[in-house]
């Protein structure tokens, strides 16, 4: 399991999970679930484009992410703008669906990018995700107090001075960003669920933000972890894994608040 | 050293082509507690923000000792955070203090004192380590007073404070912001399309209509004659059993101005 073809593997997934722990608190207490679903999926264009050009897919999925952040910020990434993300949503994946049609020699390339594809991680690929989680890392915490305030209420932001659509731009890109890094590891159709799931849960366990988050981490950590063990050792996908330890926490979360209650209830 | 501690001359503001603020004026004293009273659509929410610099005003000034964002506290008419969101009432008059700060908040003594002082000084101390989610509406008003007020603003402007709260949560809020304006010499600019629950506390009253406002002591501004100049038709204010009724003359109104306990307000 630790074999050296593996190392890059475990290294890879853990720095993707920290990313995607961190980066999924905010995006579940700002009810952005939706457009963080739409944002890998979206991406999708950018993967079949690069197989298709027969380039390294970390560029074009990262632009697509990105022109994908950029839309949803200009037409808000919650609840009353679903309908652009949607319709944005399903031209990307009609897209992709174009392009893979273009390139049936080429259909286990994809396969395996869109459900993960993490044996085998280059060198290079390591430190690129190490460069994308290291930027991620920094910008979350350098945004942790006003991206906290802004999703509490807008008007205070704002009447704090901030830049509070600008705040909203820049947590999109973020969410680009982290995408980019996990989407070539875990797939397209999961990279929502390691963003969503570990947060969800993590947010119902405790009522604190910063241990929230910590502990949104702690869960994604966990997911790769197992999954990777499974995907060796069964050689099952990593993605379906990571999928089902999503539903799983949330599943966790609820049954704690729900007997957390009762406690305080006596 | 400005005498006022704000001062609006000749506002004008208008919203997607309509014009909502044509000409209002009025100042406050330091230290006075006063309510900015109109029905719905009259423009207290655009004349509150216009306040904090959220709109721009098409004309007229606004100048004052309280003026920019860290002068004024603002509580907003409508926050509708994620109920499951992992934040402490604590954590929420925390944000107040310094959420628009970049980086990550450091543990600060200052912090935790100035917290709990305010949390003190709402009457919050019984429910500060609760999620805010799980707060009744008069409780979570309490604790966005705190959040207003922790970074010690000249000017707090509350919005629809008093809106779906029972007569006992109104008086405790009342009596808390009458005591902080008293206390601490903060002004108090408090909107209410209801002019009862305050008429009571307010040194001032800034009424608005049509477009315009009036402004003076409550005896001064709540009279047939003086509304009715500002709406431009005739008005009729009727005390009934020590309550105020304001009702446009002609309309149909369960209460007729003739009937013997009630007294008409020339
Ligand atoms: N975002 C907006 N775009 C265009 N017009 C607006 C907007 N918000 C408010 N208005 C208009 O401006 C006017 C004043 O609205 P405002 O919200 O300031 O009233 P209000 O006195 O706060 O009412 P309420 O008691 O219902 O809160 C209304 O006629 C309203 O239709
Ligand atoms: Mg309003």
């Amino acid at each position: 399991m630790f074999a050296d073809y593996m190392i890059n593997a475990w290294i890879a997934t853990s720095l993707v999970a920290v990313a995607a722990g961190m980066v999924g608190f905010f995006v579940v207490v700002r009810g952005a679930a939706f457009a963080a679903h739409a944002l890998p999926l979206g991406a999708f264009p950018g993967l079949a484009a690069a197989w298709l050009l027969g380039i390294a897919p970390w560029s074009l999925i990262l632009a697509f992410a990105g022109l994908g952040a950029f839309g949803l910020a200009r037409s808000g990434e919650k609840a009353p703008h679903h309908t652009a993300t949607a319709l944005w949503l399903v031209s990307m994946l009609a897209l992709g669906n174009l392009l893979l049609s273009r390139m049936h020699a080429y259909s286990n390339a994809v396969f395996a990018v869109l459900f993960g594809e993490v044996l085998g991680v280059s060198n290079t690929q390591v430190l690129a995700v190490a460069a994308i989680v290291a930027v991620t890392v920094i910008a979350m915490a350098l945004l942790y107090r006003p991206l906290l305030l802004s999703t509490l209420s807008p008007d205070l932001a704002a009447a704090a001075a901030l830049p509070e659509r600008r705040i909203a731009t820049l947590f999109l890109l973020i969410v680009a960003l982290v995408t980019s890094a996990a989407l070539p590891l875990v797939g397209a159709s999961i990279v929502f669920s390691l963003m969503v799931g570990p947060a969800s849960a993590a947010r119902l366990m405790t009522d604190r933000p910063g241990w929230a988050l910590g502990l949104s981490v702690l869960l994604a950590l966990s997911t790769v972890w197992s999954a990777l063990a499974l995907a060796y050792e069964a050689d099952w996908p990593i993605g379906a894994f990571v999928g089902v330890m999503g539903a799983v926490w949330y599943g966790v979360g609820r049954i704690v608040r729900w007997q957390s209650g009762r406690l305080r209830r006596g | 050293m400005d005498q006022d501690a704000l001062r609006v001359d000749g506002l004008f503001l208008s919203r997607s082509g309509r014009t909502v603020l044509s000409g209002v004026s009025f100042a406050l004293a330091p230290g006075s507690f006063c309510g900015l009273i109109g029905v719905n659509g009259s423009g207290k929410t655009t004349l509150i923000r216009a306040l904090l610099g959220l709109l721009p005003a098409d004309a007229g000034g606004i100048e004052g000792a309280a003026r920019g964002h860290r002068a004024l506290g603002y509580v907003p008419q409508k926050i509708d955070a994620d109920p499951y969101m992992p934040l402490r009432a604590r954590d929420v008059v925390a944000l107040g203090f310094d959420g628009h700060r970049y980086g990550l908040p450091l543990p600060s003594r200052r912090r935790r004192d100035r917290v709990a002082a305010m949390l003190a000084a709402v009457g919050a101390d019984a429910f500060a380590d609760r999620r805010l989610g799980d707060l009744s509406g008069g409780q979570q008003q309490r604790i966005f007073i705190a959040h207003a007020l922790v970074r010690e603003p000249q000017l707090l402007l509350l919005d629809e404070p008093l809106a779906n709260l029972d007569m006992p949560s109104i008086a405790g809020i009342v009596s808390v912001l009458k005591r902080i304006a008293r206390e601490s010499g903060v002004t108090v600019l408090i909107s209410s399309h209801d002019v009862n629950p305050l008429v009571g506390a307010l040194d001032r009253v800034i009424y608005l209509a049509g477009g315009g406002a009036v402004s003076g002591r409550p005896d001064e501004v709540l009279r047939s004659g003086v509304l009715s100049r500002l709406y431009g038709h005739h008005i009729d204010v009727l005390r009934v059993h020590g309550r105020l009724v304001i009702v446009p003359a002609g309309e149909t109104h369960p209460i007729a101005p003739d009937e013997p306990h009630v007294e008409r307000l020339e």
